[in-house]
């Protein structure tokens, strides 16, 4: 039984099956690549999971209980943390006050008014998240104004902001789309380190094979809505299946 | 059964006004994506361009007719208009009396120019702005225009009447079989909605039939792709303000003789113009109209005594009752399309 | 001190002093001088700074932190004036009733339209909160004229109830106070050529305003303020964080509703009426530009453009041909009258045109408003000096 249990979802946008019968089981503390060509289903599969779009038929379960109807705040709250394509921080704010907000969230739910204490009294906070940048090296721009920071330390600073809620779950969606080769190297590194310091859930939505290859333990092959196999890493390389699916059927 | 086509009659000149400022600020909206808070300031200017000419007609010199005798004993002065004095007493006056759809000719030149000045003197800065910087901007400004007019023409309603041919009413109820005199219409409202008709139907053909309206259409729709298309779209954009302030400006010109023009009857129209396009749904031309007709009416029914006998003060809260109800359950509006500030 | 570090608590002390102090500050020149119109330490002016400054500080709440832009602030402001008065009408002429009344009822109100208009964002938003704000102005001249008391606005009167109070004695209209302090005493100060009004009434507003300006202060500096911010920085982040973006919204509108509430209560009890023109738009517009003015999302912002527009509303108004006529007098005549002129069109009965003209440049120019600006000379200033030093010395290396 795993941590995410994804059992006959469908998604019918108009004429078209975004996502067909599809059937996918994560297990607690392993990474697990979601893969699979343009328009196969991997974003919507995604926003089906964080509760931006409710399936018309299925069920998600995380930990035991679904989470179809949920909010994504609400989801948050259960445990999985979401890393985007572009990066989303609060680039209005600091980038020590970026990852207190996850804090705060974790300690006090969704909302509360705590609108008397002053951020600064708040030393578990504050250490907490001192604690979080140092783990990520950014301890040294703690001041910097969040959006004046390169695109490499943005995407850094929101894994930072995932991480220290301690996610049962870690969603990436395309962490290195668009990003130079070193870039997507020290993303590789960075989601690497961050596997061996703790025990962690990713699941990771990615088109480079590098990538994949290089941090996942099972991958998924999504074609046209529906997973085509389930696999080790090195099992899947050689797999007919999959290269119909990237490839086409002409060439085979 | 007649008091219903009566109400829907009354609503229609104060719709088409609506309509008509609500397809301006959509066009606005939709091509620039600028929120024109100034809007209802055009529609002002163009109800003085009515009061502007017919006071320039009126322009006179005195002379002093020695063969008549005021009650003083003295010589009379006699006041000729220059146009009487140009085009003879006949034309002269016929002149003066159609000062209102003379505007017309007046408005369009001058509601070009002033569309052409404030979006390339002011607005175009204000593309990249939030969308805050751009109604806190277009509000200061139509405060200026608006104490500007107030200096110039005093705050007082200025009465300007119709054609002398147009004062009277027409029975229209009789023309559909009912009692005489029980659904009366006066001539220059079924004039100004037959007129905003004409413009609508202009506008929607300009866009329909023509490459520049093509351009526009599919800048509305996507205005990044057009502009990779090696089309300036922005000098057409221009243009299209400068059109827009024309729309508003022509609806201004001939609601004079409905409403005397005063200096707030601007800010009265904008809000409820904007309540009309947020009905209607941001950035759809025929929502804009659809609404501004569907809210004129609805007014008009509002202030019917019966119906005010059941809900007081309906009449007052109609409009918004009915925006806060078509925003909270559709968002985008009667017409709107999917995805356009829907949030 | 207060809860707050050193740098804000030396702040707040410096706020504390100059409304204070202010009927001193504002009257530089003595009496009988040529710029005594400048002066604006009169008891009916330094009221409205102190009101607006509360009310633009509540407004910056919602506008500053989150990044609403409401129009239909000035409703509240009504709504807290009508409550106020009904207050001296029914209870007592006490004023702590009153004003505590005007902010619940302007709280509740903010509750259900906050409620409704919330859940748009944007230009919606905007759109929403100004129909409900003309919805109210409408409907305060028409249905609720029993409440309103239509065009002619709410009034006190000889014959109304106040229970606590006892039937007026002495048959002239009570005036609001403070446990026996009337609003309107004034004690007049003359020092030399100068004179100075400290009148009860300011110094009650001012002290709330001191309290007002104290609450945003913390809320600012704490979670809350940092989470509103967060709010106008990325909603979409908020969400995937595990927060819940609305009742932060609801809560700083709630806020600021409640600051112009309070402020609409202050207003009736300096003066004790109340009329819908109040709750107009074009009043929302005004809270507005003070906020910008200032400078939006800063403390001191509000107070400062609050200031700066009330200043400007009453020196401008006051200002009349004759007055520029005496300024320009070292012009020759006809190019005096050609000043004149334009000037004359700025001043007096054309102070919106200036309020118009103002409102266009700041945000044309300095979007950050005053707070910015003067951030901006300073930092210039800084800079010159720092570049004439590399100047001077480049040449010993």
């Amino acid at each position: 039984m795993g941590i995410l249990e994804v059992k006959g979802v469908n998604k019918r946008f108009g004429g078209l099956q975004a996502l067909g019968d599809v059937n996918l089981s994560i297990k607690e503390n392993t990474v697990h690549a979601i893969i699979g060509p343009n328009g196969a289903g991997k974003s919507t599969l995604l926003n089906c999971l964080v509760g931006k779009l409710i399936p018309d038929s299925g069920s998600v379960m995380f930990d035991g209980q679904s989470v179809l109807g949920r909010k994504p705040h609400e989801i948050n709250q259960m445990g999985i943390s979401r890393v985007f394509q572009t990066p989303e921080i609060f680039g209005d704010l600091s980038v020590i006050e970026n990852v207190m907000i996850p804090c705060f969230a974790k300690r006090d739910g969704a909302f509360r008014m705590h609108a008397f204490e002053t951020v600064a009294q708040e030393k578990d906070i504050v250490e907490q998240a001192e604690m979080m940048l140092a783990d990520v090296n950014m301890l040294d721009k703690r001041n910097m104004h969040a959006a004046s920071m390169s695109r490499g330390d943005k995407r850094r600073l929101e894994m930072a902001m995932c991480l220290v809620q301690n996610p049962k779950l870690l969603l990436l969606d395309e962490p290195t789309a668009g990003m130079a080769r070193a870039d997507t190297n020290n993303t590789i590194d960075l989601l690497k380190e961050i596997k061996e310091k703790r025990d962690i859930t990713m699941a990771i939505i990615e088109h480079d094979m590098h990538v994949v290859f290089s941090l996942a333990e099972r991958i998924t092959v999504l074609a046209q809505g529906t997973p085509l196999v389930e696999e080790t890493p090195e099992n899947i390389k050689g797999h007919p299946k999959v290269r119909e699916a990237y490839l086409g059927e002409a060439q085979v | 059964m007649d008091a219903i086509i009566l109400q829907i009659l009354n609503g229609l000149d104060k719709g088409s006004a609506y309509a008509l400022i609500a397809l301006g600020l959509t066009l606005i909206f939709g091509t620039l994506g600028v929120v024109n808070f100034a809007h209802g300031a055009l529609f002002m200017i163009g109800a003085f361009c009515a009061v502007s000419l017919s006071r320039l007609l009126q322009l006179s010199y005195t002379t002093i007719d020695e063969t008549q005798k005021d009650f003083l004993g003295k010589p009379l002065k006699v006041e000729t208009a220059y146009v009487e004095s140009w085009f003879g007493p006949e034309l002269g006056s016929a002149i003066i009396d159609w000062a209102v759809p003379l505007a017309i000719l007046l408005t369009i030149p001058v509601m070009l120019f002033v569309g052409y000045a404030m979006e390339r003197g002011l607005i175009k800065h204000f593309y990249k702005r939030p969308h805050a910087d751009q109604i806190l901007v277009t509000f200061g400004l139509a405060i200026v225009l608006q104490e500007v007019i107030k200096y110039f023409f005093g705050a007082n309603p200025i009465p300007t009447p119709a054609p002398s041919a147009y004062v009277g009413s027409l029975d229209f109820g009789v023309m559909l079989g009912f009692d005489p005199n029980v659904i009366i219409y006066p001539y220059w409202r079924l004039v100004y909605f037959l007129f905003s008709l004409i413009i609508i139907g202009a506008v929607f053909a300009f866009l329909q039939f023509t490459t520049f309206g093509m351009v526009v259409r599919a800048g509305m729709a996507d205005r990044e792709t057009v502009g990779l298309l090696g089309i300036d779209i922005d000098k057409r954009f221009t243009l299209m303000f400068g059109i827009a302030a024309a729309v508003a400006g022509l609806a201004g010109v001939m609601y004079t003789p409905i409403l005397s023009p005063n200096y707030h009857m601007g800010m009265d129209f904008l809000v409820l113009s904007f309540v009309v396009v947020v009905v209607g749904g941001m950035g759809s031309l025929p929502g804009a109209v659809l609404a501004g007709f569907l809210l004129g009416v609805l007014q008009s029914f509002a202030s019917m005594n019966e119906i005010k006998a059941i809900i007081p003060g309906i009449d007052q809260i109609i409009i918004y009752l009915v925006a806060i109800v078509i925003l909270l359950t559709r968002p985008r509006g009667l017409m709107g399309r999917k995805g356009v500030m829907e949030d | 001190m207060f809860g707050l570090d050193k740098k804000d608590t030396k702040f707040l002390w410096i706020v504390i002093a100059l409304t204070m102090l202010t009927p001193i500050l504002l009257n530089p020149f003595p009496t009988d001088s040529g710029l005594a119109q400048f002066n604006a330490g009169y008891p009916a002016l330094m009221q409205r700074f102190a009101i607006y400054g509360l009310m633009a500080i509540g407004f910056n709440i919602l506008f500053g932190l989150t990044g609403y832009l409401s129009f239909g602030h000035a409703a509240f402001l009504g709504v807290g004036s009508y409550a106020a008065v009904w207050m001296f009408k029914l209870l007592s002429m006490n004023v702590i009733p009153a004003i505590i009344l005007a902010t619940v009822v302007a709280g509740l109100f903010a509750l259900v339209i906050g409620y409704i208009s919330l859940r748009r964002s944007g230009i919606y938003f905007s759109i929403l909160t100004l129909a409900f704000a003309e919805m109210s102005y409408r409907l305060a001249y028409s249905v609720f004229t029993p409440i309103t008391n239509g065009e002619t606005g709410l009034q006190i009167k000889l014959d109304d109830p106040r229970v606590l109070d006892g039937a007026a004695t002495d048959g002239a209209l009570p005036v609001p106070g403070l446990f026996g302090l009337n609003m309107n005493s004034t004690y007049t100060v003359d020092l030399g050529a100068w004179s100075f009004d400290l009148n009860a009434g300011y110094y009650f507003c001012a002290v709330i305003a001191v309290l007002g300006f104290y609450m945003s202060l913390r809320i600012f500096r704490s979670p809350f303020g940092m989470m509103l911010r967060a709010v106008k920085s990325n909603q979409n982040r908020m969400n995937y964080t595990g927060l819940n973006t609305r009742p932060y919204t609801l809560a700083a509108f709630v806020i600021s509703g409640m600051y112009a509430g309070l402020a609409g209560g202050l207003l009736a009890a300096m003066d004790p009426l109340a009329g819908a023109e109040r709750m107009q738009w074009t009043a929302s517009g005004e809270v507005v530009l003070m906020t910008i003015l200032g400078g939006v999302g800063t403390l001191f912002g509000p107070i400062i453009g609050a200031g700066f527009i009330k200043y400007c509303e009453n020196i401008f108004s006051k200002i009349n041909e004759n007055i520029l006529h005496d300024w320009f007098s070292f012009l020759p005549d006809s190019l005096e009258s050609v000043v004149v002129w334009f000037f004359a069109r700025f001043v007096g009965e054309g102070w919106h045109l200036t309020l118009g003209v103002l409102f266009m440049l700041i945000v044309i120019f300095l979007p950050g408003g005053l707070v910015e600006g003067g951030q901006r000379i300073a930092a210039w200033y800084r800079n010159r000096g720092k570049s004439e030093d590399k100047a001077t010395k480049q040449p010993a290396e």
